[in-house]
């Protein structure tokens, strides 16, 4: 059942405070706003020495020697490690995520411009990057493999010469869907289209930059790490599989940390230096990267290079749809993905359409270039999946001259399908796409910018409407098919209800901005009847926190917001029972309202949770067989990922002499399922949108032919401002999942995924009097200037 | 955080403290005001100066706008905020609160100054393409109390390179006003506040309906911001017509150097030229008529 509600765009109902969802304020906020959060940068330890790394200034070269004597001898130095040492301890490569291995310091050779070679670690971090620049290393350069389209080229150099026997730049291949049917179904189509379309390679570019602060204690072997993570646990585990210390001995700590969006889920070589100098030092060693670190360095995003084709009939019912990809992975594969989906859940490029076959054929290649593949609000490669699907189904309307809503209404899968198996093998929870689509519309004017569209046409000026609607699959995942090396991906959640009635809960998951402390308050408040303001949210730390996976991928809702609903639930049933002692009526005789039981036909008499709470930790008896305290823990496994989908429309303006794109106006219809708090699913859809912006206008890391990455500051990596972006339209239906506990589907990241379709969409409308058909981000006035004349240009 | 190599800072209580401190310590020492260029340089290690000379305290003498009868000057330490703000610049040349409004951010604003601009000296400075229009002269201070007034043609000798020697500093800009003007600032930009990929500044003079004098001023466009006299040229004794201004941002266009970057193609930036041109002509030109 899906239910439409208009736009809500009042806060009146802010400072009621609801018991359970509603809007509220946001209960990390005080400290934010006052300055008073605490990042990684702020942990100060007695004694504190700082690490730099060394850089490669190139991105592929043999390393001849490295002469450390003058750097050692430099003023506060403590101590200089390059990779040969670390080999000696066995440290030098490690894990990547995907179970490829990555140098932690380069022993061999550099692989990409701005691999960590070796570190300083020095009295204060003016002194440790001094002495950077005294440390000599003599590099024999070698030609760099920057184009992925020439990496399988016979005769290209060989980066991965440290994986035994490997002679060439493949990755992985890797297929999804039917071959053959998809191709007797393409053979059949009357209309055929076919386009080439690339996802640039972004940067997340959070505002805090990755680091930590590494305290080893060598006398009682425990090591304890602040550190930029979105998965705590995650890491502790890996951290104890490859440092050697028992995973008991590691504390990991993510204190508030400033935004993620997937950078903060790998493990990079300068988390393990700080715990390498910490231990070889004796001393607490803080690492923090600075901008330019960040933006060459750490985990990218996109960078797939796709064919897309789609096949229909004429009258526009969409039959198939098949691509051909070749992903660039960087110099070791580093990509976040539960194991078995090496291009995380691309499969899903069959969009919102109910269709009779599919097909992807995948090929992943080196290149010197950073590693990474995951990141940046990306819900495991959806981002691109969405973008493809979307893009190509706007090719097609082109081609048989349909207005693009109409195609899209007309090829949705519908309501009574789902549970929805796609012809990838996902199963789409719940949906129900139309008035999600038609709300959009409705808001947008739809019929109305088209004869406006027409009428500036016709005088000359560049207008454009661009839609995408996207389905997105988050919430990884079920533990029978989904782990990140080895651990599954299911989370855990304990609740403890003190006896005055508030209460403290537990999460795995680890917000970098999302508003976990409030949004999880409201599901237990919801669950058992204590005020949010009475609950406390704790993460982030793995001695006071159960294990779990964190968060990226939109799954701290879908998956440990189910934990929190359940293990509260689990809660309130112990309650129930102690109630029934209270009241001294069966269970069965109790009926359970916001915060109380009463007993049934007789309101009157009832008992709070709190009074539930005080006599369970109380002196008094209670029923037989029941425990003391109140307090529960679970661990959740999700039975299927979720669903949340949407409609977007954008609506941009071209100045036809200078070819600069203004976004006039951006109307976003989310269905993320059951909302907890609208203002921050408005906020976390606010974000993503802007992200689009920067994705879709601006932003791409590239690199010339040396492999120089040429985004390596905030000067040549744009990312959006308040002035390039309009005042957000945002709207929203309710379809719930059926299978989560509250119905809740996640946000985080639909923003992002289904706004850069939106606005390429909308840049192609709009110079459709040019004949333009497709045109590859990120479309600055210089690229869509290409377009007008017909020369538009993959972003290399 | 990036951090700079160590280097030894002293804050001028005087303009000829400054020069006097340059004088003593040469081509290691560095002025700085607004510090938004130096600064990055530095903590990117790009530069590397074994001395930093604070003017900052020096705004009362060198932060300034004096209207007189034939010039305006303007001190080497106005910021650009001021600038922005500027009544009286605004009358006269609306060029400036044009470009300042699409220089940086209102932070960078603050703090930056039009001395600092210019002498960084970069092609895509914005305030250097405004002061090229606008034919301005700087003033460029030595020991002594030795004076001397450039053009901007002779201030720029390059990309990054001024005729500031190192024991000099620019200490005030004039700008010469004449009747019968009007002016305008075109700047395309991949984004708010960043570097031009091609700026145009225009300044006409009409007299009795007809183009006394013109000029214009392109950013980006080659080693430094470009006077343009084949256009103030084309432009001399016309009638101020859409299709002069056509014209005119044709020659822009042929008489530029572009190269191709981030920012864009030459050929890009070579039709901006002309684009950003026109449009800035004809709105220094509807300005000067009325």
């Amino acid at each position: 059942m899906t239910t439409v509600h208009e736009r809500v765009d009042t806060f009146h109902d802010n400072d009621q405070k609801p018991v359970g969802y509603g809007r509220m304020l946001r209960k990390e906020d005080p400290r934010f706003v006052r300055g008073r959060g605490r990042y990684v940068d702020d942990v100060q330890l007695p004694g504190m020495l700082h690490l730099a790394i060394l850089r490669s200034p190139v991105a592929h070269a043999r390393i001849v020697g490295i002469d450390t004597s003058a750097a050692e001898a430099s003023p506060g130095v403590k101590a200089v490690v390059t990779g040969a040492m670390l080999a000696e301890l066995n440290l030098a490569w490690m894990p990547t995520l995907s179970n490829d291995v990555q140098a932690v310091l380069a022993t061999d050779k550099v692989r990409f411009q701005g691999q960590e070679v070796a570190f300083v670690v020095a009295e204060d971090r003016y002194a440790a990057r001094d002495a950077l620049e005294l440390i000599d290393v003599e590099y024999d350069i070698l030609d760099p493999v920057v184009d992925a389209r020439r990496a399988l080229e016979p005769g290209a150099p060989v980066i991965r010469d440290d994986l035994e026997g490997k002679t060439d730049n493949h990755c992985f291949d890797w297929e999804t869907g039917d071959e053959a049917a998809t191709e007797a179904v393409f053979a059949r189509a009357d209309v055929v289209v076919t386009e080439d379309i690339v996802y640039p390679r972004v940067h997340p570019a959070p505002m805090e930059t990755c680091g930590a602060v590494a305290d080893f204690d060598a006398v009682d072997g425990r090591l304890r790490l602040w550190s930029t993570t979105q998965a705590p646990h995650a890491h502790r585990t890996l951290y104890a599989i490859v440092a050697g210390i028992p995973e008991h001995k590691i504390q990991v700590i993510a204190p508030d940390i400033g935004g993620g969006f997937g950078n903060k889920v790998p493990i990079y070589p300068g988390y393990v230096c700080a715990i390498v100098g910490s231990i070889v030092t004796g001393k607490p060693v803080k690492w923090m990267e600075d901008r330019s670190e960040n933006l060459i360095s750490t985990g990218f995003a996109r960078d797939y290079i796709m064919r897309g084709e789609i096949a229909a009939t004429r009258d526009g019912r969409i039959l198939a749809i098949r691509t051909n990809v070749l992903a660039d992975h960087g110099a070791f594969n580093g990509t976040a993905a539960p194991v078995k989906y090496p291009a995380g859940f691309f499969g899903v490029f069959t969009g919102s359409y109910d269709i009779e076959a599919a097909y992807c054929k995948m090929t992943a290649v080196y290149t010197n270039k950073a590693p990474g593949g995951v990141a940046y609000a990306c819900s495991f490669r959806i981002t691109e999946a969405v973008y493809l699907v979307e893009r190509i189904v706007d090719c097609l309307a082109d081609e048989l001259g349909m207005d693009p809503a109409e195609l899209r209404l007309k090829n949705f899968i519908q309501p009574e399908q789902f549970p929805y198996t796609t012809k990838t093998g996902w199963v789409y929870d719940s949906g129900d796409y139309e008035p999600t689509m038609r709300l959009a519309m409705e808001m947008a004017g739809y019929a109305e910018l088209r004869r406006e569209q027409e009428e500036k046409r016709a005088r000359g000026e560049l207008m454009g409407i661009g839609i995408a609607f996207f389905t997105e699959a988050v919430g990884a995942g079920p533990r029978k098919n989904m782990d990140i090396l080895g651990l599954g991906m299911a989370d855990g959640c304990e609740l403890r209800v003190h006896p005055t009635g508030k209460a403290v809960v537990r999460l795995s998951v680890q917000s970098q901005g999302q508003g976990h402390e409030t949004t999880f308050a409201q599901i237990v408040a919801e669950e058992i009847g204590i005020p949010p303001a009475d609950i406390d949210v704790v993460h982030g730390d793995t001695d006071n926190t159960p294990f779990g996976l964190g968060t990226y991928g939109s799954r701290s809702t879908p998956v440990s917001g189910a934990a929190a609903a359940l293990v509260a639930r689990k809660v309130r049933d112990k309650a129930r029972i102690i109630a029934s002692g209270m009241l001294e009526v069966s269970v069965a005789d109790l009926e359970w309202s916001k915060g109380a039981f009463h007993v049934t036909g007789d309101p009157g008499k009832s008992v709070t949770i709190q009074d539930i709470a005080l006599r369970a930790h109380g002196a008094g008896d209670l029923p037989e067989g029941v425990e003391g305290g109140l307090e529960a823990q679970i661990c959740y496994n999700p039975s299927n990922l979720t669903y949340p989908h949407g409609a977007y429309i954008c609506v941009v303006d071209v100045d036809p002499g200078t070819a600069q794109v203004t976004v006039r106006r951006f109307i976003a219809v989310d269905d993320c399922g059951t909302r907890i708090n609208p203002m921050i699913i408005e906020g976390q859809v606010h974000g993503g949108l802007t992200d689009g912006v920067g994705m879709a206008l601006m932003e791409m890391i590239a690199f010339d032919e040396d492999g120089n990455c040429l985004g390596a500051s905030m000067m040549d990596y744009l990312i959006p401002t308040a002035l390039e972006v309009p005042d957000w339209e945002t709207g929203f239906t309710v379809t719930p999942s059926p299978h989560h506990p509250i119905g809740a589907k996640g946000v985080g990241e639909s923003a992002t995924v289904g706004s850069p379709p939106a606005i390429v969409n909308a840049v192609v409308d709009a110079l459709k009097p040019f004949g333009v058909r497709h045109a590859d981000m990120p479309l600055t006035p210089s690229r869509v200037w290409d377009a007008m004349r017909g020369h538009a240009q993959p972003p290399i | 955080m990036q951090v700079p190599a160590p280097f030894e800072y002293e804050r001028a209580t005087s303009v000829d403290h400054a020069i006097g401190l340059l004088e003593r310590l040469g081509s290691t020492a560095r002025l700085i005001a607004g510090g938004h260029s130096l600064l990055p340089m530095m903590k990117l290690r790009l530069a590397n100066f074994d001395y930093l000379i604070d003017i900052n305290d020096l705004h009362a003498d060198l932060g300034y706008i004096r209207p007189g009868r034939d010039e305006i000057r303007i001190g080497a330490l106005t910021r650009h905020r001021e600038l922005l703000e500027s009544a009286e610049l605004a009358t006269a040349f609306p060029i400036f609160a044009e470009a300042e409004r699409v220089i940086a951010d209102p932070v960078v604003r603050n703090r930056g100054t039009l001395g600092g601009s210019l002498c960084q000296a970069d092609p895509s400075e914005d305030l250097s393409a405004v002061c090229t229009t606008l034919d301005a002269s700087c003033v460029i201070r030595g020991p002594g109390g030795t004076e001397r007034v450039v053009s901007m043609e002779e201030f720029h000798v390059g990309p990054y390179e001024t005729a500031v020697g190192d024991a000099e500093m620019l200490v005030e800009v004039r700008l010469p006003v004449r009747p019968g003007g009007g002016s305008a600032y075109e700047k395309v930009e991949r984004r708010a506040g960043d570097w031009a990929v091609v700026s145009a500044g225009a300044a006409v003079w009409l007299d009795g309906g007809v183009i006394s004098d013109a000029r214009v001023g392109l950013a980006a466009v080659g080693p430094n911001t470009t006077g343009m006299p084949e256009v103030s040229a084309a432009l001399r004794g016309q009638e101020p017509t859409e299709s002069l201004f056509e014209r005119a941002g044709a020659v822009a266009a042929a008489s530029c150097d572009p190269v191709t970057d981030q920012r864009g193609s030459a050929d890009y930036k070579r039709h901006l030229a002309a684009e950003l041109t026109k449009r800035a002509l004809r709105r220094a030109a509807e300005r000067a008529r009325s």
